[in-house]
């Protein structure tokens, strides 16, 4: 029956890491939060591969921390391996991973957000979002409802509901209408979400097999160990804070005889059966995806990743497959080290429902419903990393609007998690999005490591970095600015002492008077190898010395990436009005106009990324404004 | 963007006494100042008064291209509220072209159609009430180039274009990949080839730069179409006009539709003979004429030769195409009347043709016969005659869309030599793919492709990616 709970301001549906994120960002701004769940047991859940970071994803949880979320931090704390990806390329690809011990990562967000002031947590399905109409056809949140009857009246709704919406784990011929891991799906709201006139997709994604490790032959594997000076993802923790013990990793590879069992029952697949109608992601194809597709591949790596230090499941990773569980034991026992291997879990594939995330604003706001923000999986994307930078962001937008403060929208030039919220809202998806280092345009300045000078200011503007470590980041970017000019202004002469100096490094030797930081710029020398030559050098800080040395060596493509940033900012800068009526301006090309009029992008950058929209129909855009500003 | 130096030919197309050279932004003054020299061989620009003129010369490095008179209207008080320059130089094509090519090559960049009047509005030079008739000539002016443009590449360039864009996008999803997912796939062996590509990649842009210089009249001729119905000459005509001295340059298989063409040069002019196929190969299969290949010829090509049989009746297809050139509007291109097989007797009558396609029509009927080789000289003399007179469509369009690819491939060469560079000074890959992206995309401004999705679906498509 129906009655009156207690209401909230923000009601967050979903625990994963989206709603964690989104959730916390909304209680330590103050608001009165709540967040459901349809199983207390799962909570910051990692139900696929046990990692947190990597390429691209490693800069999302960087650049969350930064903004004040909690991700970074939980995985320092539960990791229990982690390498720095890339290290021998560019600064802009280095990418942190880290193996998280699930169980750990999950209790301690769960602890931290069952301790946080403001935050409530409810086991129970949504199954209603209640919204009372707007004029012109625009609702507004006025609270949801859950499976009981019960209404909580509420300001803001953030949707995280990941891969639990009519979910269907799918396991060869059987099929089971349930989320991951045997968890109950969220079965009721996608009917209200339809009626409340949003567009839905069907997605799919997978996952492998979790091996008992007591059952593998580890000397037929190759061990994969992490790095020995481990860099911590928060840029609050030192790597002599976190400094542990790690476990390794392993490596083994498919044969000949695995792909020929997965040909001889590819039509027992249910991708190939037609069974799944889900779209899935192309980054991270099953097992029999990639066998099909690259036939000619000998083999393909796979690697056998501890799930935590407290269980022997190990995650196949390579592996995913949604073949039927007599196909899989033989297919992973075909693999050199898993001869004798038992499946604790099998591998599936899960279909979800989730939006068209064209119909959201850069807010993640959905643009006809006023106060309901929407993140994560729901969304489109795939990826934990990806789930949590637009939790916080939700969190964040729903805050700014009850709070009525400006919301915070990061554009393509300041952050990966800008460059994915623009992608999401302004391109759209037809598959899982994942984030990738070759999305962003500014990767140069899109760095890992410089992720808390882009962001403690927004991060503390909003409020949820403290003053003092804002501070911090404000003392650290003037000591590198310091030191930049130091170097810059110090000049060396062509004594003897240099130039032999030079000589035994392989350095051609000095005609003029030349700069240490000309030096540092020289491939065959660096910060560290000049030090005999700068008397002045005070000790400094590892993370300032990398600062300017990133500045110094690479100086010419970073200068040349800001001179495009300060275009791209010119075009961000031109606002469009919300009330523009596309169909009125005649000289569009008709393509122009319907795609401008499904997303109505809030600039004329934005609206110049979408496909369809040419440059001519943004110049005609651009003489339509001038003349809507000069009448009005 | 927006900020860019802007710059075009201001005067109409054509012979004329004077042609202006119109260059905006905030850099016009110090570009044009580049290029011009006082009588005395002095820079004198940068302390140019507003409102004022300078006489002098216009200079490529040590050549002087033309004696100019050279205005300058500072801003705000120009036509594009901008600082503008304007050179004043002799008429004539070749000398107005080259110094706008010299501006551009300073620094300007060409102006996108409707430009200076999109500029000119924004700024608020242009009253509000001229909105709708602004936003309506940058549609215009769009289409026409996009058309144009689309129209100019074809065959071949179109193709090695295309090539180019693919190997790069190829080694830059391969950089991309391996940098994405450093676990699976690595750089061993990748960077021999790579530079090897990016050398190739550069010498074939470069070859088609300096071909560019040509335009596309002289590397590539008139398009022109043999209409007429079966057994009226056309396929003996081809070989009148092949053959002999006169030979076949080339024999180009087309890429965009299953067509042979032939280039042929006629007294000086080149003509490439479209859709030859279909007259060549008459034997077995019912000839396509009639009005839908004129149609497409009416759209794709410069000139049209539409031959008659002089010694039998009209049929249905003469009629028919002989309506359609009746059109008074622009969309045909021109067309010469050859009335064939003069050596019969005659049946059909000149004046018949104008009554069908009208009296006043200034399109030339020229008495033919290709077994007597009759009429070649006319011919020959109505194509130039046409020419000259700028009635085919060749000439400003077709300049400015070779203007518009050359730009395109200087920028596309420049991204290579910086990736050349990142080589040089011992980059790693991932500061390749900055510039080679810039490539790609400058080179998808000739074929009118944009960049969209097209690494990531590289990526997935070629590579086998994820965990």
């Amino acid at each position: 029956m129906a009655y009156n709970y207690e209401a909230f301001d923000v009601a967050v549906v979903g625990a994963g890491h989206a709603g964690c994120e989104a959730a916390l960002a909304c209680a330590r701004l103050g608001l009165k939060t709540i967040m459901f769940t349809v199983s207390m047991d799962s909570v910051a859940l990692m139900p696929c591969n046990p990692n947190i970071g990597g390429s691209s994803k490693g800069h999302l949880v960087r650049e969350i921390d930064a903004l004040g979320g909690e991700m970074g931090k939980v995985i320092d704390q539960t990791y229990i391996q982690s390498k720095m990806l890339n290290r021998s390329k560019g600064p802009a690809v280095h990418s942190l991973r880290a193996q998280a011990d699930k169980q750990e990562y999950s209790h301690r967000m769960r602890r931290i957000v069952e301790n946080t002031d403001n935050l409530t947590l409810k086991q129970a399905e949504v199954t209603e979002i209640l919204t009372k109409d707007l004029e012109n056809g625009r609702k507004e949140v006025i609270g949801v409802k859950i499976f009981t009857g019960g209404i909580y009246p509420c300001k803001a709704v953030i949707l995280c509901t990941g891969v639990y919406l009519k979910a269907r784990c799918i396991c060869g011929e059987v099929s089971t209408y349930t989320g991951p891991n045997g968890l109950p799906a969220a079965n009721h709201l996608t009917e209200c979400l339809k009626n409340l006139g949003i567009e839905l997709f069907r997605f799919k994604t997978g996952t492998p097999a979790r091996i008992d490790g007591r059952t593998i032959d580890f000397s037929k594997l190759q061990e994969q160990k992490g790095d020995e000076q481990v860099i911590p993802f928060s840029f609050t923790n030192t790597s002599k804070e976190i400094e542990k013990e790690q476990v390794s990793c392993w490596l083994t590879y498919t044969n000949e005889t695995t792909h020929e069992i997965i040909r001889n029952n590819i039509s027992r697949s249910p991708l190939f059966s037609g069974d799944i109608k889900g779209t899935g992601p192309r980054y991270c194809p099953s097992i029999e995806d990639k066998v099909m597709r690259f036939a000619d591949k000998e083999r393909h790596q796979v690697f056998i990743e501890p799930e935590g230090n407290y269980t022997n499941e190990m995650y196949i990773s390579g592996m995913s497959s949604s073949l039927p569980e007599d196909v899989q034991i033989r297919m992973y026992r075909s693999v050199p080290g898993l001869e004798h291997s038992h499946i604790v879990r099998n591998a599936y594939a899960i279909e979800y429902d989730c939006i068209n995330p064209l119909q959201l604003k850069p807010t993640l706001e959905m643009k006809h419903i006023d106060g309901m923000f929407c993140s994560g999986q729901f969304n489109g994307s795939s990826g934990y990393e990806e789930a949590a930078a637009q939790g916080i962001m939700a969190g964040i937008n729903a805050a700014m609007k009850l709070l009525d403060k400006k919301p915070l929208i990061l554009d393509r030039s300041q952050a990966y998690i800008g460059v994915l919220i623009d992608d999401l809202v302004t391109k759209g998806t037809t598959e899982p999005y994942r984030m990738m280092t070759s999305r962003a345009e500014y990767r140069l300045l899109l760095r890992q490591d410089n992720a808390d000078l882009r962001l403690s200011k927004l991060g503390y503007e909003v409020g949820l970095i403290s003053k003092e470590r804002y501070n911090k980041v404000l003392e650290k970017q003037t000591e590198i600015e310091k030191e930049l000019e130091r170097l810059k202004r110090t000049v060396l002469g062509s004594t003897k002492k240099v130039q032999e100096f030079l000589t035994s490094h392989e350095s051609s030797e000095l005609k003029t008077g030349t700069s240490l930081a000309e030096l540092i710029r020289r491939p065959e020398l660096d910060y560290e190898s000049i030090a005999p030559l700068d008397e002045e050098r005070m000790p400094l800080d590892e993370r300032i010395i990398e600062q300017v040395t990133i500045n110094l060596k690479y100086e010419g493509y970073i200068e040349r990436q800001n001179r495009q940033v300060e275009q791209f900012k010119k075009m961000e800068g031109k606002r469009i009005p919300e009330q523009i009526d596309y169909q009125e301006i005649e000289s569009l090309r008709l393509e122009a106009k319907q795609k401008l009029t499904k997303i109505r992008p809030i600039s004329i950058g934005q609206a110049s990324r979408i496909s369809g929209v040419s440059p001519a129909d943004i110049s005609v855009l651009l003489v339509y404004l001038e003349q809507w500003k000069r009448r009005s | 963007m927006e900020m860019d130096t802007i710059a075009a030919i201001a005067t109409a197309p054509g012979m004329a006494g004077i042609s202006i050279i119109r260059v905006s932004g905030q850099k016009a003054i110090e570009i044009v100042d580049t290029i011009f020299k006082t009588k005395d061989g002095n820079s004198i620009l940068s302390t140019m008064k507003s409102h004022t003129i300078r006489y002098g010369y216009i200079y490529d490095k040590d050549t002087i291209i033309d004696e100019v008179l050279v205005l300058y209207m500072a801003a705000p008080h120009s036509y594009t509220k901008e600082d503008v320059v304007e050179i004043d130089c002799h008429g004539g094509t070749l000398v107005t072209r080259k110094i706008l090519e010299t501006v551009i090559r300073h620094g300007a960049s060409l102006a996108q159609p409707g430009e200076f009047t999109k500029r000119a509005f924004l700024n608020g030079r242009i009253d509000l009430s001229q909105a709708e008739a602004v936003m309506d000539l940058i549609y215009a002016k769009n289409e026409a180039a996009r058309k144009n443009s689309l129209q100019q590449l074809r065959g071949s360039l179109l193709e090695k274009v295309r090539f180019l864009r693919e190997m790069i996008l190829r080694d830059t999803a391969y950089i991309e990949a391996a940098l994405d997912d450093p676990e699976h796939m690595s750089f061993e062996g990748f960077s021999d080839c790579f530079l090897q590509h990016v050398k190739t990649e550069l010498s074939q842009i470069n070859e088609l730069i300096s071909t560019a210089d040509d335009g596309r009249k002289i590397k590539e001729g008139l398009r022109t179409v043999i209409l007429g119905k079966p057994n009226v000459g056309k396929s003996s005509l081809l070989n009148l006009l092949a053959g002999e001295e006169r030979a076949i340059v080339t024999e180009i298989a087309g890429t965009t539709r299953d067509t042979i063409e032939e280039e042929i040069r006629l007294n000086g002019m080149t003509l490439l003979l479209m859709d030859t196929a279909g007259i060549r190969d008459t034997i077995d299969k019912v000839e396509q004429i009639g009005v839908e290949r004129a149609k497409r010829a009416a759209k794709e090509a410069d000139l049209i030769l539409f031959m008659i049989d002089g010694s039998v009746e009209f049929d249905e297809n003469d009629i028919q195409i002989l309506t359609m050139l009746n059109q008074k509007e622009g969309s045909i291109p021109p067309v010469i009347i050859l009335l064939n097989k003069t050596d019969l007797t005659q049946i059909v009558k000149e004046e018949a043709i104008l009554g069908w396609i009208g009296m006043e029509s200034s399109i030339p009927i020229i008495s033919f016969s290709v077994r007597r080789q009759i009429g070649i000289k006319e011919l020959e003399t109505a194509i130039e005659t046409l020419y000259l007179q700028g009635g085919v469509k060749e000439k400003e369009e077709i300049y400015l869309t070779n203007l518009r690819q050359k730009e395109a491939f200087e920028q596309a060469r420049d991204s290579l030599y910086r990736v050349l560079k990142s080589i040089e000074i011992g980059m790693s890959e991932d500061f390749y793919s900055i510039d080679l992206m810039d490539a790609y995309e400058a080179l998808g401004k000739i074929t009118g492709e944009s960049m969209d999705e097209d690494l990531i679906n590289t990526i997935f498509r070629e590579f086998c990616m994820g965990k």
